[in-house]
């Protein structure tokens, strides 16, 4: 034994972890160093006795990704992702956080349905799954869901996601009730009378393939409108899965005025415009659709310069038979927990802090999670990411139980060589 | 695989010497060249027709049609060749009844004159068939023989043997390239 | 090339090849045996997922013209309608030694999609409002037989542009030939982005009527229903129509076309249609020709791209 006392944790053999040869990030630069984990704390900066040693070679530590938006589909859709394979696929990609997204069947709109997902993330123990909420009973946008029950089974995020919540008068009520309790209204920004028969951006490639399109316009609008919701109520709001230029000149002035506002955008967003889909392929097919050259660098631009707080993955897994189907009867989404670092990386190479910041710190402010996305140092929690940006691979075959990437036979930098959540090695690719 | 500089066998003149006999014989073993018709196989039978089709104006008086055949459609290994260009198929008249003597340039496999055979078929009923080369160099894969032969030339398999026509090319003459 | 999904995969040589081919083969329809044994062992499938009697017709006779065994799968009557996925119905075809597949389907890309999961080849006999490949090469050939060349001819399409696959097939086929068309269409049945179109936009017809060599007439869906996009069937007829008036004030030598089938007194004029200066029935007649051309090109002379 290595007698030291660990503080805080269940009485466990979890081993004793060592890394050498570390490039520890934190906020005041970058750290050589080795670094000691013990229990589920950080024990130290530095070596010493342990169970288990691993040399990382120079790789980045930093606090572990955190995901604003993952759909695990479990309850109800268990075909394509459920709780543990989502999970193994969240540790895969160096997640040690997952907000899952509430439109499973039944939805996530009382509070026994929202421990169920927490009971059931902590069956599987690869990382922390905390549900979000739907604002709407079964995401109807009729009636308000079980807010207070949520809460009280400790849900922090509510969303709608999938639909919108377009009711005015109804997102205002869902507003002044969360503002109330600091909650975060999540909106899934879609139109649905302009987005109406849409499958991709609506523009000049959608034109030529003759394609119904979806509008840029279908984002902006009810992004507008809900800034004018939260001026009115003061509640703590986020944009998900922001696609637009435009969308993002919105949030850069409410971030201006002072309003809480923040905002995600997903990999594939930094990364592929509407041309993907001259392919015809349902692995170029998702919501919000993949726009113009120019919407992808102002994604980037945004991200970088912190209007866009948090990369967010939008993980949506699809079981293979259900895209072997024509591109307007496919269903939209895209898997993305394994590629999302090595994504990032590759489209922004930002410096190391930034990126553990957009992948990490923010999501867990913005998800209220105390335990995570916390800067290391000695006695912080151990849940951390090794993330070498070195190597470059292609995807090719995924952990997830569906496989419809749009990474798949791109060539990406940067590689999660280990997951640690709560002490404990939940992924490792050390070669 | 290299080949020697190609050695020239026939000049023009001898080319049209040899013409000239094939248009006699057709003309000796017809009586004459009443219910002939020529008909060219593309490229080069086509004006190699044409110029048999004059010599028996020129001695006989009569003017024999003479029609084109493209064996594009009907050559058994479509699936390996390029698809080349296809030339036209034109017969002026019916070959119903008539003698059709086909012309080419070179018989080697009889491939091509077994397509052609094929081709003709589908136009009509001819009473005969029958087929008039410039060289005949051998190597038969099909029982398919010339009935009218400008030179009969011994080749090897890999030797090329070269036609070339006034109006196509810029010469006139048989050539043949042997291998080092 | 081993599929035909979309006009611009063809540069003009390569179009203009398949127009020569078709040459060829006119010839050969015109034999009192027109055969001809090219194709002879091939297998040609039929896959009709949408409606059309006309098109399917036009490629049965083209195969069987070369020789070819066909095989004709209709999803009413088929294990489609038992829920068998698109992609399984493909495989089960292939597995049956076909070496061809014609793919028609109401969504955009299924031929692309079936091209992605099969071995064999894939001609797009329609997908959506995307493409129709062989009709915009009958459409060329056609009019390269009444004007010699399509360089320089001066063309109007006009109609629901919006939701025509024939009018972007055609669009590329014919700029790549050298013409240029301008698209006639109220604003609801235009393209949302035109900047990439290859076209220029007028929205009154009978300005445009004396500069003009061809006239293209779609035929408006009405199975679509006017909805939000036509605000009358009337008005539209007014404006767009190719009536007697119209056709008087083009030059005189201007011609007709109408990819069929026509919604005679709708958007074109019966008399109009079959009049002297109408291509209609050349189109039609065009229409094997083409399709053998296109049958021959793709499967023979495999060992070449």
């Amino acid at each position: 034994m290595t007698g030291t006392t660990v503080t805080g944790s269940p009485i466990t053999s979890t081993p004793t972890i060592a890394l050498h040869n570390a490039l520890i990030v934190t906020p005041d630069g970058v750290v050589e160093s080795d670094l000691l984990v013990a229990g589920d704390r950080i024990e130290r900066l530095g070596t010493g006795d342990a169970d288990v040693h691993v040399d990382i070679g120079g790789a980045w530590v930093g606090p572990g990704f955190v995901d604003l938006h993952s759909h695990l589909r479990e309850p109800g859709f268990e075909w394509k992702e459920d709780i543990t394979s989502g999970s193994r696929a969240g540790a895969a990609g160096g997640y040690t956080a997952l907000v899952a997204m509430p439109n499973t069947a039944p939805a996530i709109d009382a509070g026994h349905r929202a421990r169920f997902v927490i009971d059931r993330g902590r069956e599987a123990g690869f990382l922390e799954v905390v549900p979000a909420g739907a604002i709407t009973m079964g995401r109807r946008g009729e009636a308000l869901a079980h807010l207070d029950e949520l809460w009280a089974a400790g849900v922090r995020i509510f969303t709608d996601d999938g639909d919108t919540l377009a009711d005015s008068g109804l997102l205002r009520s869902a507003m002044e009730y969360l503002a109330e309790r600091g909650g975060v209204v999540a909106q899934h920004a879609e139109d649905p009378g302009l987005a109406r028969g849409g499958h991709m951006h609506e523009g000049t490639v959608s034109s030529r393939l003759g394609i119904t399109g979806l509008p840029a316009l279908a984002e902006e609008t009810v992004i507008a409108r809900d800034l004018s919701l939260v001026t009115l109520t003061g509640v703590r709001y986020h944009t998900q899965h922001i696609s637009t230029a435009a969308g993002a000149a919105l949030i850069k002035e409410a971030k201006d005025q002072g309003l809480p506002v923040t905002a995600e955008v997903t990999p594939h967003h930094l990364h592929f415009d509407h041309t993907r889909v001259e392919t015809m392929d349902p692995d170029f097919k998702m919501y919000p659709p993949l726009r113009t050259a120019g919407d992808v660098e102002g994604m980037r631009v945004a991200l970088h310069e912190g209007v866009i707080d948090a990369v967010a993955t939008d993980h949506a897994p699809h079981a293979a038979y259900e895209s072997e189907v024509p591109f307007e009867e496919a269903p939209r989404g895209v898997i993305g927990l394994e590629t999302a670092a090595a994504a990032v990386l590759t489209a922004l190479d930002p410096e190391p802090v930034m990126f553990f910041t957009m992948m990490s710190v923010a999501p867990a402010r913005i998800a209220s999670l105390g335990g995570q996305g916390q800067w290391i140092a000695e006695g912080s929690p151990a849940n951390l990411t090794v993330f070498d940006p070195d190597p470059t691979w292609t995807p090719e075959h995924f952990a997830s139980k569906s496989q419809n990437s749009p990474f798949r036979g791109v060539k990406l930098r940067g590689k999660v060589r280990a997951t640690i959540f709560r002490g404990r090695l939940t992924h490792q690719d050390l070669e | 695989m290299q080949q020697d500089a190609p050695v020239q066998i026939m000049d023009g003149a001898d080319v049209r010497r040899a013409l000239r006999r094939i248009a006699h014989e057709v003309c000796e073993r017809h009586h004459g060249a009443e219910n002939v018709i020529l008909v060219g196989i593309h490229t080069r039978g086509v004006p190699l027709a044409q110029e048999i089709a004059h010599a028996i104006a020129d001695f006989e008086g009569t003017h024999v049609p003479v029609g084109e055949l493209d064996i594009g459609l009907y050559r058994d290994d479509l699936d390996n060749r390029p698809t080349t260009r296809l030339g036209r198929t034109l017969i002026p008249v019916d070959v119903t009844g008539e003698t059709v003597v086909l012309i080419d340039d070179v018989l080697f496999t009889g491939r091509t004159i077994r397509a052609a055979l094929d081709a003709v078929s589908d136009l009509g009923r001819p009473a005969a068939m029958e087929l008039a080369v410039l060289i005949d160099r051998g190597h038969r894969q099909l029982p398919i023989r010339a009935d009218y032969v400008g030179k009969n030339l011994p080749t090897s398999l890999e030797e090329r043997v070269t036609v070339r026509v006034d109006g196509l090319d810029q010469e006139h003459g048989v050539w043949i390239e042997r291998p080092l | 090339m081993k599929h035909l999904l979309a006009i611009d995969q063809l540069d003009r040589p390569a179009i203009e090849e398949i127009l020569d081919l078709a040459d060829h083969f006119t010839e050969v329809l015109s034999r009192d045996i027109p055969k001809v044994p090219a194709l002879r062992g091939a297998t040609i499938a039929t896959l009709f997922f949408e409606g059309s009697t006309r098109t399917r017709l036009s490629f049965e006779k083209a195969a069987k013209a070369l020789s070819a065994d066909v095989l004709n799968f209709t999803p009413s009557t088929s294990s489609l309608s038992k829920g068998e996925s698109l992609k399984d119905t493909a495989l089960t075809v292939q597995a049956m030694g076909t070496d061809l597949m014609v793919v028609r389907h109401a969504m955009v890309g299924a031929p692309h999609r079936v091209a992605s999961w099969v071995d064999c080849s894939v001609i797009n006999a329609g997908d959506g409002a995307h493409q129709h490949p062989t009709q915009a090469l009958l459409d060329a050939l056609t009019l390269r037989r009444h004007w010699g060349k399509l360089d320089g001819l001066r063309i109007a399409i006009v109609g629901d542009i919006r939701h025509s696959r024939v009018a972007r097939s055609n669009i590329a086929a014919f700029t790549t030939l050298g013409a240029t068309v301008t698209l006639v269409a109220p604003p609801t049945l235009l393209p949302e982005d035109v900047t990439d179109f290859g076209g220029t936009i007028a929205s009154d017809f009978d300005e445009i009527l004396p500069d003009l060599d061809v006239i293209y007439m779609l035929r408006i869906q009405l199975e679509r229903g006017s909805g939000p996009v036509l605000p009358s069937l009337p008005e539209y007829v007014a404006r767009f129509g190719l009536n007697r008036s119209r056709f008087e004030r083009l030059p005189p030598e201007a011609v007709v076309m109408h990819p069929g089938p026509m919604n005679r007194g709708i958007e074109i004029d019966p008399a109009v249609a079959d009049g002297a200066r109408s291509l209609i029935t050349a189109q039609v007649s065009n229409g094997v020709a083409t399709r053998m051309a296109v049958l021959f090109r793709l499967l023979t002379g495999k060992a070449q791209p």
